[in-house]
């Protein structure tokens, strides 16, 4: 089992949400975040100060897959996400230790479905 | 009866007319006329009292400018700042702020109608209509401070200040302007409160952010000013539109009678151009100075136009309007930086939109004023004579220093005994949690890096 996180921009989630069901990847977290990689920041300035910023927009989806999906799930997050362009995002896959469902109490590989 | 010297003319004019008509000899020509005598009382008191509606709703003005100026973690503070500083305002001017601001008395202070007994009022119109249109602009007088000082202020100190300041120091400066004091004997003129109002606020604001010190973070070590973002500009524009709403009662009402329309027209019009340009101009400078045109500064140069306009508002034309506007839109974003070179920390630029361009829009009566608008003498600009401008500069220079040491001494006394500023953990976590126990924003997640 692994946890593959991934950050993308905020305006790709609809085409990789789209990539993804198309995977038949249903299930995923979804939530905001700020980070930047080898993007630079841009000036914003306030009442006359200029300053700036550093931290960029982001989303960071988290899924859990059994191994025969991992593949499918990067690569459909990949064909969502990628422009071209510096801050497309990256993609961490982690070892899942172990997965349970809250609902029926299922671990392991049933778990993740 | 302290009748203000605005008001001189249309009474003796209205009571010209009465005489002729009683002088006609017909009973019914008298009943007529009393009857008439009643309208235009009962036209006029309608008036204040609109006025009196109309101000009292720029405390929702006032409110949203600072909630939408300030962090989320602070805004259920400052709120309640904003709501019980109406309150305080409206006891402590009932209990002796109209005694000493419109009671017979002396040059400096007025000593008769504590708690109303005894007191008359000072217009045309009903004691209680009077009073309540002159309670809600004391009320905004006190709340000016609280978007100075917000974000590190105790709630406690506040309620003091708050008190204070509308029990006794505003009423003072209005005793010497509105209430027969010695500036008006001067002939001050300070029509509907740049100075009253708008310079008490800024310089009572001044003083409390200097002694209360910058918020955490707002300084960097090596003194660059460092950005503490609003947390809701959509707010912070609805409270700029009330105000603006508001401001027409502010300014126009301040007549205390309806006339024959065509002061109230001519204040009205004042009104919107000066806020409209202070609007552009301060947009455009802005927009000049630092690249991009900043909503928050842009409607600061609007708040600065309406403060700027409110002393002159009778005795201009409207050309001055805008020219007056135009400076205090300038003015007001130049305000902002002096303020943050100097390390004093406003959050809300109180001081730039209210001091400065109160003290601004006082000395524009003596530049632009007119003598055939019933202003004591004409201002600089038509003959040349320094007179008034000279009044005007002394006038607000007193006032001035008043408030700069009369609210020093409250500041001070209050930060020695319960103490001024919140705890920096309080501060921190923001003064919602540690002053009130509740946020303002219940369920939200609030991302703050600051």
């Amino acid at each position: 089992m692994k946890l593959v996180i991934t950050y993308i921009q905020p305006h790709r989630l609809e085409a990789v949400k789209a990539a993804l069901l198309e995977a038949e990847v249903h299930k995923m977290s979804v939530t905001n975040s700020l980070g930047c990689g080898e993007q630079m920041g841009y000036q914003e300035s306030y009442r006359g100060i200029k300053f700036e910023v550093n931290l960029l927009k982001k989303v960071r989806l988290e899924i859990a897959v059994n191994e025969n999906f991992l593949e499918k799930t990067v690569e459909a997050i990949i064909k969502g996400a990628r422009t071209g362009k510096i801050g497309d995002g990256k993609i961490f896959i982690l070892d899942l230790a172990e997965c349970v469902r809250i609902r029926t109490g299922e671990r392991g590989r049933d778990a993740i479905g | 009866m302290e009748i203000p010297h605005r008001h001189r003319a249309r009474t003796a004019a209205f009571l010209g007319a009465t005489s002729i008509l009683a002088f006609s000899g017909t009973a019914a020509a008298q009943d007529l006329s009393a009857a008439m005598e009643e309208m235009r009382v009962g036209l006029d008191t309608f008036w204040v009292l609109l006025g009196a509606f109309l101000v009292f709703f720029m405390q929702a003005g006032f409110g949203m400018v600072e909630a939408g100026f300030i962090r989320a973690k602070n805004t259920c503070n400052i709120l309640t700042k904003n709501f019980l500083d109406f309150c305080m305002a409206s006891l402590g001017f009932f209990i002796c702020g109209y005694a000493l601001m419109f009671g017979s008395g002396n040059g400096l202070l007025g000593f008769k109608g504590w708690f109303l007994i005894g007191a008359e009022s000072a217009a045309d119109v009903p004691l209680f209509a009077f009073w309540l249109f002159q309670a809600t602009f004391c009320g905004a007088a006190a709340t000016i401070v609280a978007g100075g000082m917000a974000e590190r202020m105790k709630f406690v100190a506040y309620l003091i200040y708050s008190f204070v300041i509308s029990a006794i120091i505003y009423p003072i400066v209005g005793h010497w302007i509105w209430g027969g004091g010695w500036l008006s004997n001067l002939n001050f003129a300070d029509f509907a409160g740049s100075t009253v109002v708008h310079t008490v606020g800024g310089t009572a604001a001044l003083i409390g952010t200097f002694i209360l010190g910058p918020r955490c973070g707002k300084y960097a070590p090596d003194g660059k000013p460092r950005v503490i973002p609003a947390h809701s500009i959509p707010l912070a524009s609805l409270g700029v539109f009330i105000l603006w709403f508001g401001w027409f009662g502010f300014n126009t009402c301040s007549t205390l009678s309806v006339g024959d329309g065509s002061l109230i027209g001519r204040i009205a019009i004042n009104t919107n151009l000066a806020a409209a340009m202070g609007g552009v101009v301060a947009m455009l400078t802005v927009w000049k100075r630092f690249g991009k045109p900043d909503l928050s500064m842009a409607m600061n140069g609007a708040l600065a136009g309406l403060v700027a306009i409110t002393a002159p508002c009778a005795f201009v034309d409207p050309w001055a309007a805008i020219v007056i506007g135009s400076v205090a839109g300038y003015i007001v974003v130049r305000g902002v930086e002096l303020l943050d070179k100097l390390h004093i920390d406003d959050p809300v630029g109180a001081v730039p939109v209210h001091g400065i361009c109160g003290i601004w829009g006082t000395l524009a009566v003596g530049i632009f004023g007119k003598e055939s608008l019933a202003l004591a003498r004409n201002g600089l600009i038509y003959g040349g004579n320094p007179t008034q401008l000279g009044i005007q500069i002394l006038g607000v220079l007193s006032v001035a220093a008043f408030v700069v040491v009369s609210m020093g001494i409250v500041f001070k006394l209050i930060d020695v005994t319960i103490g001024l500023r919140a705890s920096s953990e309080e501060e921190l976590r923001g003064l919602d949690i540690g002053e009130h126990g509740m946020e303002a924003y219940g369920g939200f997640q609030i991302f703050s890096t600051t």
